[in-house]
């Protein structure tokens, strides 16, 4: 049995981290496995497909985590009910779908982290980043990934050195999303105000761990 | 005396010159009473299932953003407008969802005075298809005859049929 990865906090602006005090990242790094769903992580979806009730979708806006981060949505103007928060996208994709469905190793292991523990957990390839990953306003005239699509300013983003990678809560840049050709990951997991600390810990060697078993 | 009634010159707060006015209170306040709303949203969403008809959404402003002082104040408007607006909506239902309830049971009390009433589930506020329906015994017969019952169905048809006859 491997021990827990250690973690490490990302960078925040200092804007951000005046508006938002307890907003920031962890990251952490895991091997690159990608490739096909394994059995067992097919049937622990199952299972947790079985246990993830239409009741539960109803009352989740009422649990501390998912709450926190509806909270977030709307302190940050995003209106939760419009773009909803990952675990409740989540609640909805299985009531639609009747079933969390399998989508290869990384995915699933960024779904089961995230279902169980309600924190957002988002992958990168670590090849490909400049530097460690923070938080960050967009500037005027800015691409997401560098040569994606223009970013509105003042926008909260996850960067690396160089550019910003993600919209927080929003869209990733194609160039850092995880390929079949990665070999590292950074796993980065969002926190915000009202989440434990042991929440966000719990989410990232809960994905890792899955990452790591899927070899 | 004139001046002493004029509520808008007594409203209006003159900068003191050299002071800088410190916004990250106000802002913190208005963040936690924002927390605050959607808390109660959150439980009043609760109450309302699996009632329709309510509204809960509440404009984005194009975020992930910081929000200006005056953004988070009107956000915080929409939030109660919204609490109150769908809290007096529940309030309405449920007073309605009552009635229904004790006209259920006058129905099964006196069906003939009920002829044809029909009530739901949805309409006293709960899940399923099960609904309560006032129809004559026997049909044409029990009309004539003035045979009134009342007919539970058993709930919601089921998704894939009864299956092949035995």
């Amino acid at each position: 049995m491997s021990a827990d990865p250690p973690l490490r906090p990302g960078w925040v602006a200092p804007e951000v981290a005046d508006e938002f005090p307890e907003l920031g990242l962890v990251l952490t790094d895991a091997d690159a496995r990608g490739g096909r769903t394994m059995p067992h992580v097919r049937e622990r979806l199952r299972t947790l497909s079985n246990r993830f009730t239409g009741a539960r979708a109803v009352t989740l806006r009422q649990e501390p985590v998912p709450w926190a981060y509806r909270v977030f949505f709307r302190q940050a103007g995003i209106d939760p009910d419009e773009r909803r928060t990952p675990i409740e996208q989540i609640a909805i994709d299985r009531l639609t779908h009747g079933g969390f469905k399998a989508a290869g190793r990384v995915d699933d292991a960024l779904l089961i982290a995230t279902l169980e523990t309600a924190v957002p957990v988002l992958a990168f390839d670590a090849e490909r980043l400049d530097g460690e990953l923070g938080l960050r306003l967009t500037r005027s005239g800015e691409r997401l990934g560098g040569d994606g699509r223009s970013l509105a300013g003042s926008q909260i983003a996850i960067a690396d050195g160089s550019r910003a990678v993600a919209v927080l809560f929003g869209d990733t840049a194609e160039a850092v999303v995880p390929t079949r050709e990665t070999k590292r990951i950074v796993l980065v997991a969002v926190r915000v105000k009202g989440v434990p600390a042991v929440s966000v810990e719990e989410a990232l060697w809960s994905a890792a761990e899955l990452l790591e078993e899927s070899g | 005396m004139s001046e002493v009634l004029d509520r808008d010159a007594l409203l209006t707060v003159t900068p003191v010159p050299g002071v800088e006015v410190d916004e990250r209170a106000a802002r913190r306040s208005l963040r936690e009473q924002i927390a605050k709303l959607e808390a109660e949203l959150g439980m009043l969403f609760c109450s309302t299932y699996p009632r329709k008809g309510f509204q809960w959404d509440v404009p984005s402003r194009g975020g992930p953003r910081i929000l200006s002082t005056g953004e988070l104040e009107r956000l915080r408007d929409d939030l109660l407008d919204k609490l109150d607006h769908n809290r007096k909506l529940l309030s309405d239902r449920t007073y309605v969802e009552d009635l229904n309830r004790r006209r259920i049971e006058e129905m099964m009390l006196d069906p003939a005075a009920h002829k044809w009433v029909r009530i739901a589930n949805e309409d006293i506020g709960e899940p399923g298809c099960k609904h309560w329906h006032v129809r004559p015994r026997y049909g044409l017969l029990g009309m004539l005859m003035n045979w009134w019952r009342v007919r539970i169905s058993s709930g919601c048809p089921l998704a894939r049929g009864r299956g092949r006859r035995p």
